[in-house]
């Protein structure tokens, strides 16, 4: 289940209606990044889609997550457009008959996200916008599923 | 004709994010020397690492043909989560 959402979304809400209806599910796995506020009034930060190509290329990752780490499911919610500080950018979450592989599978996930997914991060401090790229740690976590 | 976007950065530095391109350039590289003839920075911008193009919204690894594309998207390097 992948989800790009403009308005803000409920972590909790999505997770409860994650974890229901698992009978053969023993362990579920979550990940919610929140917005750093920087102190500047506004928005802590904005993210760019392309509208067809960034969901796609998610639903991939999703896809190879759970084929690589034998999951039940998982699910992306992720918020595009201008985010508020304190507000939730993305909850990731993974269900496996076992914990081992449910955690895994959410770090896995989350560090695609951070370095290959399709989406633009500008985030806004005191002397105006700037443009996010992947960290040289970003992208040696990444390399870690190499 | 094929449309020609531009996002992140890539936008901000050539002040538009959306083009109808007609003709279209047979290759990759000729659509980047055509978008950046008149504008320097945009021609350094798109030279630069980790830029990825997509073609009707499949990512391309290095140069490709053009011809029948309709939609070519230039993506400057990604970061989510």
């Amino acid at each position: 289940m992948i989800r790009l959402t403009r308005e803000p979304f409920d972590p909790g809400e999505a997770l409860n209606a994650f974890c229901s209806q698992r009978a053969a599910t023993g362990a579920v796995a979550s990940f919610v990044g929140l917005a750093r506020g920087t102190g500047a009034s506004g928005p802590a930060l904005e993210l760019e889609a392309y509208p067809g190509f960034t969901d796609r290329e998610i639903e991939g990752f999703v896809a190879k997550a759970i084929e690589r780490f034998d999951l039940q499911d998982a699910g992306v919610v992720h918020r595009i457009g201008p985010i508020g500080a304190g507000e939730a950018i993305v909850l990731v979450m993974t269900a496996a008959p076992h914990r081992r592989a449910a955690f895994e599978a959410c770090d896995y996930l989350m560090d695609y996200l951070k370095s290959r997914a399709p989406l633009w991060k500008r985030e806004f401090g005191p002397d105006g916008g700037r443009w996010v790229e992947p960290t040289e740690g970003d992208l040696a976590d990444l390399a870690r599923w190499a | 004709m094929a449309r020609v976007l531009l996002f992140g950065r890539l936008a901000d530095v050539a002040g538009w994010r959306e083009r109808e391109i007609d003709p279209l350039p047979d290759s990759l590289c000729g659509l980047r020397d055509l978008l950046g003839r008149d504008d320097p920075l945009l021609a350094e911008a798109l030279a630069g690492r980790g830029v990825r193009a997509a073609l009707d919204k499949a990512l391309t690894a290095g140069e490709a043909p053009l011809a029948g594309v309709r939609e070519v998207a230039f993506m400057p390097p990604m970061s989510g989560g």
